[in-house]
């Protein structure tokens, strides 16, 4: 029964692609799972789309949306009607082909990366070797149709908009990279299932989870910095800056095309969440041993829905940072940091097992952070600011 | 140290949101159409006209003297002045507006029209629920519908209707009083002169005349 559970939907897909002829069941078991995934999450997009509202209303004491259907549920439909009922403006001087493919090659690159994310036990589309690499691959596409974006719609606000943007995803794209090659490091395999099971035993009833590690902290919180710098979320949503960019790359996009691209960056946040829980935590596994009875997939969704409340959260904490406070933070703190935690990985994985790993790795990081934020902080001059014109 | 300033922040936000479950009085919003506040006794939004008894048209205070339409900055007040009198709240024979219209689209709420009323015959009303799918007629307010009863008035601002109910009734016992004491001084003089027949036979002017022509 539990084995039934935890199978559930991979049982679906072999009765559902039982009915076709053999010669067509790989090719419709791969439709199915493209299906299936093109469903859920475009389906989570919107309840996250209103409960993130909902939650932000709480974070400032306010209801939210409470509106349209029982507790404001109905909302996204709202939305997704308004949006497809808008005119679909297209700026006269605009590049019209680049500005039509660009929210487009958005949302396929940003789905391909949820095929070799494992989102439960034998539940990944395709189970490549090299999947880490094929999801950082597509995700650096992105890049690409952020730029087309801003550079076809002929307005200064979304170049300028697209040119942040491209900086800043490219800056920590390196980051993202370098803090998930410690986990490869230690786990020796690139591809994702493998991580998982890597991380899939327990000692007691504790898990053998990266992110219980001092190099998988430490790369955990490098790997959730780089992730909401990626997806453009506060405080590092620049390209958007509505306060001084108006919408940024998307200025000149209305309609279902605007509804495109911010499905893109909620899916571009799934998905970056998804495999920030299978490289730091554990991916579908329990976080308890004797919990092992609750399907795998449910463990997944609910790792991905807690790192979706924490990118809410901080949302509705801190204020955007300005464009050179970005830059010093991913070259100057970021980088060095995750590439110090590389090291440190390589370290822990020649240290043996023992405590005296734990001991080293530890304090070198711990030391590392108070030394560097002590100069960062001290040459940066953080803190209150004072205004030379203003007193 | 590094980072904590945003910690201090999180758990900031994070007291703001569970508490916004658990305390009422974090969450100050007001469901509108469901839930209302208390009306505000100082609150203005357009002005109406106020009238006495239960008929709006005999009641009406205004006597059409058109100060408030000369005085109106943004002139949204349009008034026509009756051909025929009928007596006001004293009794006196006066005007009244044939027509009085106030254009609330042009209105901006000053109140400047209250000020200047020697009536107390326009006051600011506090009905904001004034959404109309006619911008034009619909936002013209006539005589039928700018009038309130004094309850009405009393209801959205008790002191100050309190207030120009005692002026009105002081004033309306001085000029009984002055009506009177005028009366009973023409009387004694008619007295008088009909108990001193054949001597001037320049009377003064019919007394009751007199008395009403201070009447205000």
């Amino acid at each position: 029964m539990i084995q039934t559970m935890d199978q559930i939907f991979v049982l679906l897909a072999h009765w559902l692609v039982g009915f076709l002829p053999s010669a067509l069941q790989p090719i419709a078991g791969v439709l199915l799972g493209v299906v299936a995934i093109v469903c859920v999450f475009p389906a989570l997009f919107a309840l996250t789309t209103v409960f993130e509202r909902k939650g932000l209303g709480r974070i400032q004491n306010r209801l939210g949306p409470n509106r349209v259907g029982p507790y404001g549920l109905f909302q996204p439909i709202a939305d997704g009607i308004k949006s497809l009922t808008k005119e679909d403006i297209v700026p006269s001087t605009a590049n019209a082909p680049v500005h039509f493919l660009a929210p487009v090659v958005l949302v396929v690159a940003v789905f391909m990366g949820f095929a070799v994310l494992p989102m439960g036990r034998n539940m990944v589309l395709v189970d490549m070797d090299a999947g880490l690499l094929f999801y950082f691959a597509m995700g650096a596409s992105t890049e690409v149709s952020v730029f087309m974006a801003g550079w076809s719609s002929r307005n200064k606000y979304s170049l300028l908009g697209a040119m942040r943007a491209v900086a800043q995803m490219i800056s920590y794209e390196v980051v993202l990279l370098l803090s998930s090659v410690a986990v490869v490091m230690i786990s020796g395999t690139l591809s994702l299932t493998k991580i998982v099971a890597a991380q899939n035993s327990y000692s007691g009833v504790f898990p053998h989870w990266y992110i219980f590690t001092p190099w998988g902290l430490a790369g955990f919180i490098m790997y959730a910095i780089a992730a909401t710098a990626e997806t453009n979320r506060s405080p590092f949503d620049l390209p958007e800056g509505e306060s001084e960019l108006v919408a940024g790359y998307h200025t000149e996009y209305s309609g279902f095309k605007f509804a495109l691209f911010f499905l893109g960056e909620y899916l571009a946040m799934f998905s970056i969440s998804g495999l920030g829980t299978t490289l730091f935590l554990g991916g579908w596994s329990a976080p308890f041993s004797f919990l092992q009875f609750i399907p795998s997939w449910f463990w997944f969704f609910s790792k991905l829905m807690m790192s979706i409340f924490v990118f809410i959260w901080m949302r509705g904490t801190l204020p955007r940072l300005r464009q050179d406070q970005l830059m010093n933070f991913a070259w100057k703190f970021v980088l060095p940091f995750t590439l110090l935690n590389l090291m440190v990985t390589a370290l822990w994985r020649f240290l043996g097992v023992g405590w005296e790993r734990w001991v080293f790795c530890s304090a070198i990081l711990i030391a590392a952070y108070i030394v560097m934020g002590r100069a960062g902080m001290y040459r940066e001059n953080f803190g209150p600011r004072r205004y030379r014109y203003a007193e | 140290m590094l980072g904590e300033g945003i910690l201090k922040g999180m758990a900031e936000t994070a007291r703001n949101f569970v508490g916004s479950f658990f305390s009422a009085d974090r969450l100050t919003t007001v469901e509108y159409p469901e839930q209302r506040i208390a009306p505000i006794e100082n609150a203005r939004v357009f002005p109406f006209l106020v009238y006495d008894t239960t008929d709006w048209e005999a009641g009406l205070r205004c006597v059409a003297c058109q100060i408030c339409e000369k005085e109106c900055p943004p002139k949204c007040i349009y008034i026509d002045k009756s051909k025929d009198k009928k007596p006001d709240y004293v009794g006196k024979q006066q005007f009244y507006p044939a027509r009085f219209d106030i254009d609330i689209s042009v209105c901006m709420s000053c109140q400047i029209c209250v000020e200047v009323c020697p009536f107390e015959a326009i006051k600011m009303d506090t009905n904001f629920e004034l959404a109309t799918d006619d911008r034009f007629g619909g936002l013209l307010l006539d005589r039928e519908k700018l009038a309130k009863s004094n309850e009405y008035y009393h209801q959205i601002h008790p002191t100050e209707a309190a207030g120009v109910d005692a002026r009105l009734a002081e004033e309306k016992i001085k000029s009984d009083a002055k009506a009177k004491a005028t009366a009973d001084a023409a009387a004694a003089k008619a007295a008088a002169v009909a108990a001193r027949p054949a001597a001037e036979s320049a009377a003064p002017s019919p007394a009751p005349e007199k008395a009403s022509g201070e009447g205000n």
